[in-house]
């Protein structure tokens, strides 16, 4: 005796959690049996293992049918296929769109292009997610960056708006998107320990200061793509390393205003000039796309490194960046105030979200 | 020219890219009704088209209203190439024929393929005006309401249940003709779904011009079924309850008599009240005088004025109140002389409710049923074959003046069983069958035609005209409706049709009853249960050798007296095994295929107070010299006994300890007896009447003299009880449950199984088929898990046999949620109050006891409404009037629709009903393999048809479809070819619900108690 068919619909279509987690995990429905079979559900309920298998692939089946208008979440509020409450929707999006920092991890800041999905297979490998899930995520990421991409108005706006995701997850894809836009290097063994979070912070500064749309709200409202005037501008804030009179009257304006609120102070001292190079030159070299992506390798290179070998303590770092982004408003041959708070506005917040161990 | 049909147009969504180039689609739409069609304007490069359309008027005849369905197709424009068609939506407008129903049907539709199913949706508004008076136009029945539920619906009365309908038509199958061999897969399905909804249309027609015949003005039970004969044609038939209905929910015409003080203190006197005064009209009971003051009059003087011209129908003779009287003697005799002329006249004096009226069922006489093994033959007829081909635009031709030869060999075929059904009837002393239903099961060229039903006894008064009047005020409420009453024998005690085991009804003490009750019907109201009920199944297969024609249609009428008895056997023990003693919406389906026949019988099994606790099951061996053989026997025996102790316990059965000595009458010699009077035949008329009786034996006895009765034996034990938290049945609700609360689920699921061809014995087969039914249910119980405390109701399982080796099974059921905590404490106070009712009946029985009731009866012999049904339906008119103003349904993008095979919501009132829906839709593809195989294609096929119900619905401007089933579902695979085709034919009765927690002003106005006693007998049972 066979099985040839077996189905079961419900004019309101059952949803169960736990199976829809393992679909989403890319479990086979083998797999997935087994799974629940070790959750210790036959004895709870006092089925069979055949029941399991054909509740399984029920759900699967459903989930395979759902996954058409999950692509496009609005669908799935205005499809009258499936009778499903809208609580249940919106978990089932939610849950779709929802992904594993592992696999965010490795594909942050990569073009999100076919080339790129070669690479599923090692990822899988490297990260023990499925092939499947890996393949669902990178897809999800996809989908919203095609969307989004040519989109006017708020990123995270537009996100939600057209994958009616909570306000977190949209935000996160605002970050990858913007990540996969600017094609930042994330890779890089020095980030190792930076987190996604750490990331998307990063990105989400960066969106609200560094952007078309940051500046100007009414016209070509773009959060996709850094504000290119922006960036040529800053190209000014050289004079602040280039200039050593400049320099050394920055240097002493900070080390006078910090003297002994620091524990680090003879570190810093010594160090400053060094720090000061760097995040000015980082400022300065963005008009270039190859330094672009490398921003995050630069920061961490030239300003998080050389702080954490001399075991400077947040508050400090926190002291430091203060001091040292006001201090420039005390520079009297220095004429781009306004361009400078705007960089140092995120750099500051970038900066102290990158430093820790 | 009656009537004007306008359509309007206004926006598509969700369509598919039809141009790969643009991915975008130039969409317009065709808008088709009979043999006019509009176009709308190209709407150019977009998915989510704004047509906006004029209004397209068509003018038409009222008859043509009621036969077509709007046509409406959605296509791409293609300037170079012909238009590609994107789907199509079929729109039935009976609802908008009748008054009360839906005015305007507005609303998105899903655009359907039967190639590519729905694709996107279109918002389409429709309307009709009607200009001449219904009446004059004899051709059409518009205004005749159609009710697929089966019992009267809510927010009506039934002023006269006037009786049975039916009609068949008869035609070529599209898929069948010459055609089909040049014309693509989608043209034949859809002109086989085109033709299907003009046959439905026609034939409910028909149906309702029957009923303007009979002077009623409904049909409640509407069944229509579907023959695919292949090769032979396509029949369409229908059966149904012609009725005359008064609706209750009108608030203007209600409101001045039906004030809230008034209705509460009638539920007093007739549910509270022990010893209901009911021959005075004193001023004891004014109030029964007031409820009465409302029923319309107006209905009661059409009927008496209509009486005059009547037709031949309307019974006369042995109706007068004095020629009745003189009869004098007994009052069940005299019902029954009177009932009797009533039917008589009729030529099926066939119900197919299966819940009444209170009073309306006075003796139930057990299950009759009949089958007839017939051969189809091909139809000929050339000119017919031609017209047909003719798939544009063609009327249906009225078969009966063009062939004269079809339809009346349907015909024949089904007066001769139903005939035979009728004399089952008469057999067991009963002049009226309820419960009614027909099923036929075609395999090739051999065609099972079944029917069955349940004999019983009625109440004539709700049967016939202008003869109501009178007793009005004066009497009440009669003794016939005890708790009891239906139980008690219709047939004569000394003449019985069958060896039967008598006692005394348990709860009169005065009127014998069997010991066993097997029937059709819901369980009545008003009846008295111990403990909780549960779904029985008796299952079978029997082999039967492949043959052609004649000799396999003998092979199969050989067969069918054996099946039938053993599955009657099986069901028989299966309700000794579960401690009870009646069964209700039994249902027997047997299958024919290739190789095999299929027997699956489905019941409810309860214990009914009245009759007396079964005896247990003794197994005999026939060996007894062997010591081992006798402890196994004895083993057996054991496990038998703590199986029906442990159900016992189970079902909650426990029945008040009555001593033989109170009863005071000897139990008759104890035999056990069968109710099921059976016959079949093949093309012939010969009738064998099979004798299930078991003779005379102490107790139910199994005898174990070969392995076969053994296995049997063994089956019985491994039926196993669904897990704790769940209940099932097969009835519209449980008995022993009345606290529902609101989550209802309703599902299809379909398990098709393939036998392995090497062990295809008897024995393997009864097993395969017992665990993919076992199985199946298991993994509702699984599924369903979610929902406990729960119960499965109306399960419905149809079994088929598409190919040799495949055995399908579908089961559509609705999962109903109840308080556990409220459901002990209302079963438990039910219980009391029903064994305290129980017991001031038979005081009542004293005084009154039913002889002397009969003396009363000549001057008025027919007792007239009871108030039960008034007050059923009042809170509903007030609820509905008071609530006016409230949306149906809460405010989501898509709204919800619920769907439930039963006639009520659960929490909820029926405020309106909408209409019927009767669907057919054919899905085929070509691709069953990207589509996830047959389960993935069946799958998202029921989900489509689900959606279009729901849409349907919702356009009416409905929230729910009660009453809801799959009729059929013919699913037909080669995976070889990667091809698989499957029809689907749905109906229900499109409905608006207002929820009872909106209603609280009006319920908190009553009392507790009468609200819950409301609630259980108004609002869930019936």
């Amino acid at each position: 005796m066979t099985s040839e068919l077996d189905i079961f619909v419900g004019n309101t279509t059952l949803i169960d959690e736990d199976v829809y987690r393992l679909w989403l995990d890319g479990y086979s429905v083998t797999d997935a049996v087994a799974l629940r079979v070790r959750s210790g559900i036959l004895e709870q309920t006092g089925a069979t293992a055949a029941v399991l298998q054909s509740d399984t692939m029920d759900h699967y089946r459903t989930f395979h049918m759902l996954e058409r208008l999950l692509h496009a979440p609005p669908k799935l509020l205005h499809q009258l296929i499936f009778q499903i409450p809208p609580s249940r929707q919106a978990l089932l999006i939610e849950r779709y769109y929802a992904f594993d920092e592992a696999f965010v991890w490795e594909v942050l800041g990569k073009k999100l292009s076919k080339g790129t999905k070669k690479d599923l297979d090692d990822i899988s490998t490297k990260t023990g997610i499925t092939l499947k899930s890996c393949r669902r995520q990178f897809d999800n990421f996809k989908r919203v960056f095609k969307v989004v991409e040519e989109m006017r108005g708020s990123l995270v706006d537009n996100i939600q708006q057209h994958f009616l995701l909570s306000d977190r997850l949209a935000r996160d894809y605002a970050a990858i998107v913007f990540f996969a836009n600017n094609r930042f290097e994330t890779g890089k063994k020095k980030l190792q320990y930076l987190s996604f979070g750490d990331f998307a912070f990063c990105a989400e500064l960066m969106i609200q200061n560094g952007t078309l749309g940051a500046v100007d709200s009414q016209m070509d409202d773009m959060d996709m793509d850094l504000d290119k005037e922006f960036l040529q501008d800053m190209k000014e804030l050289k004079v602040l390393a280039a200039d050593k009179d400049l320099l050394d009257l920055h240097k002493s304006l900070v080390c006078t205003a910090l003297l002994g609120k620091l524990g680090v102070f003879s570190e810093m001292e010594a160090n400053f000039k060094n720090l000061s190079r760097g995040l000015v030159n980082v400022a300065a070299k963005l008009t270039h796309n190859k330094d672009v992506r490398d921003l995050f390798v630069d920061l961490v290179e030239k300003f998080v490194e050389p702080c954490r070998s001399d075991h400077w303590p947040l508050s400090d770092v926190r002291f430091f960046l203060n001091q040292y982004s006001a201090s420039v408003h005390s520079l009297d041959g220095f004429r781009h105030q306004a361009l400078w708070d705007r960089y140092m506005g995120t750099l500051r917040g970038c900066l102290l979200r990158l430093y820790h161990d | 020219m009656p009537g004007k049909l306008k359509v309007k147009i206004v926006a598509g969504r969700h369509l598919p890219v039809m141009d790969r180039a643009s991915d975008l689609t130039d969409a317009f739409v065709e808008v088709k009704f009979g043999n006019t069609t509009f176009k709308t304007d190209v709407y150019l490069k977009s998915l989510n088209p704004q047509w906006n359309s004029e209004w397209f008027k068509f003018e038409v005849d009222d008859e043509d209203l009621q036969d077509e369905p709007l046509q409406i197709t959605v296509l791409d424009h293609d300037t170079y190439s012909a238009n590609d068609a994107i789907g199509k939506v079929y729109i039935d407008i009976d609802p908008l024929l009748y008054s009360e129903a839906a005015t305007v049907i507005s609303g998105w539709f899903p655009i359907y393929d039967t190639i590519h199913g729905i694709r996107g949706e279109i918002n389409v508004v429709v309307k009709v005006d009607l200009f001449n008076d219904l009446n004059r136009f004899r051709q059409s029945s518009c205004g005749v309401k159609f009710f697929c539920t089966t019992s009267i619906p809510k927010c009506y009365r039934a002023v006269i249940i006037h009786g049975f309908v039916e009609e068949l038509v008869v035609n070529e199958d599209p898929e069948y003709q010459w055609i089909d061999r040049i014309r693509t897969p989608r043209a034949s399905n859809e002109a086989r779904q085109r033709l299907i909804s003009l046959m439905s249309g026609e034939l409910q027609r028909k149906i309702g011009l029957k009923v303007l015949e009979m002077r009623g003005n409904a049909v409640v039970g509407y069944l229509q079924c579907f023959d695919l004969e292949g090769e032979s044609g396509l029949v369409v038939r229908a059966i149904g309850t012609a009725c005359t209905l008064d609706k209750l929910s009108s608030p203007a015409a209600f409101l001045p008599a039906c004030n809230s003080p008034s209705k509460e203190m009638k539920e007093i006197p007739f549910n509270e009240d022990p010893n209901p005064n009911t021959h005075s009209s004193g001023p004891s009971t004014p109030l029964k005088n007031q409820t009465y003051s409302f029923s319309p009059s107006k209905s009661y003087s059409r009927q008496s004025s209509s009486s005059d011209t009547d037709l031949s129908l309307t019974p006369k003779t042995g109706m007068g109140s004095g020629s009745a009287g003189k009869e004098g003697g007994p009052f069940k005799a005299l019902l029954r002389q009177q009932t009797q002329s009533a039917l008589e006249q009729r030529e099926f004096p066939f119900f197919t409710l299966t819940a009444f009226p209170p009073g309306f069922l006075v003796h139930v006489g057990g299950v009759v049923s009949a089958r007839s093994v017939k051969l189809l033959d091909r139809i000929h007829n050339p000119a017919f074959v031609g017209i047909m081909g003719n798939t544009r635009s063609y009327k249906l031709l009225d078969w009966n003046s063009f062939n004269s030869d079809e339809p009346e060999t349907r015909d024949a075929w089904w007066a001769e069983i139903r005939q035979e059904i009728k004399s089952h009837a008469k057999a067991l002393g009963c002049h009226a069958v309820v419960g009614y239903s027909e099923s036929t099961s075609i395999c090739e060229e051999v065609c099972i035609l079944s029917a069955s039903g349940t004999a019983a006894v009625l109440n004539p008064r709700f049967l016939q005209d202008g003869t109501v009047e009178g007793c009005l005020e004066q009497r009440l409420e009669e003794n016939l409706s005890t708790r009891c009453g239906f139980c008690h024998i219709p047939y004569d005690e000394l003449n019985m049709p069958f060896p039967a085991h008598l006692t005394y009804c348990y709860n009169c003490r005065k009127q014998k009853v069997p010991d066993v009750l097997f029937t059709t019907i819901d369980l009545p109201t008003d009846a008295t249960v111990i403990g909780k009920g549960c779904l029985i199944q008796a299952r079978l297969c029997r082999l039967k050798k492949k043959a052609q024609a004649e000799a396999n249609a003998t092979a199969i009428s050989n067969l069918l007296p054996f099946m039938e008895y053993e599955v009657h056997t099986q069901l028989m023990n299966k309700l000794k095994l579960k401690g009870m003693n009646a069964l209700f919406g039994l249902r027997i389906q047997i299958t024919v295929g290739e190789n095999m026949l299929m027997g699956l019988a489905s019941a409810t099994g309860v214990y009914l107070a009245a009759l007396p606790t079964p005896g247990g099951i003794q197994i005999a061996g026939k060996t007894p010299n062997d010591g081992s053989y006798e402890q196994h026997i004895s083993h057996m025996q054991k496990k038998i006994n703590d199986t029906i102790a442990k159900n016992k316990e189970l079902y909650e059965i426990n029945p008040p300890e009555i001593s033989e000595e109170i009863i005071g009458s000897p139990i008759p010699e104890p035999r056990q007896r069968s109710r099921l009077l059976r016959s079949q035949s093949e093309s012939s008329d010969e009738v064998t009447e099979l004798d299930l009786s078991h003779g005379k034996k102490d107790a139910f006895v199994l005898e174990i003299d070969d392995t076969d009765a053994m296995e049997d034996v063994h089956s019985l034990l491994t039926d196993v009880p669904p897990p704790s938290g769940f209940y099932s049945c097969n009835t519209e609700i449980m008995p022993g449950i009345n606290n529902w609360t609101s989550e209802i689920q309703m599902f299809t699921s379909v398990r098709v199984i393939r036998l392995s061809s090497l062990n295809l014995t008897n024995q393997a087969l009864n097993k395969n088929f017992n665990d993919l039914c076992e199985n199946l249910l298991k993994s509702l119980y699984f599924k369903l898990r979610s929902m406990i405390p729960c119960c499965l109701c109306h399960v419905n399982f149809t079994v088929s046999l598409p190919e040799d080796e495949l055995i399908q099974v579908t089961v559509t059921a609705v999962a109903i949620t109840f308080d556990k905590n409220q459901a002990l404490q209302t079963t438990k106070t039910s219980v009391e109050k029903s064994l305290q009712r129980a017991s001031t009946d038979n005081e009542e029985l004293l005084q009154f006891p039913l002889e002397l009731c009969s003396d009363s009866l000549p001057s008025h012999p027919f007792p007239p409404v009871k108030a039960v049904t008034v007050e059923k339906a009042s809170p509903v008119g007030d609820g509905n009037f008071r609530n006016r103003s409230a949306p149906p349904c809460a405010n989501s993008t898509v709204g919800v629709v619920k769907m439930t095979p039963l006639s009520f919501i659960p929490g909820a009132k029926i405020t309106k009903y909408l209409g019927i829906i009767n669907m057919f839709f054919i899905r085929e593809t070509t691709s069953l393999r990207e589509e996830g195989g047959v389960s993935g294609f069946l799958h998202a096929f029921i989900a489509e048809v689900f959606a279009m119900v729901r849409a349907h619905v919702a356009a009416l401007g409905g929230n729910a479809v009660v009453s809801y089933i799959m009729k059929q579902c013919v699913f037909m695979e080669n995976p070889n070819k990667n091809q698989a085709q499957c029809l689907i034919n749905v109906s229900g009765d499109a409905v608006v619900f207002v929820r009872e927690s909106d209603l609280e002003v009006v319920s908190s106005q009553q009392p507790t108690t009468n609200c819950q006693s409301s609630c259980t007998e108004g609002e869930v049972t019936t």
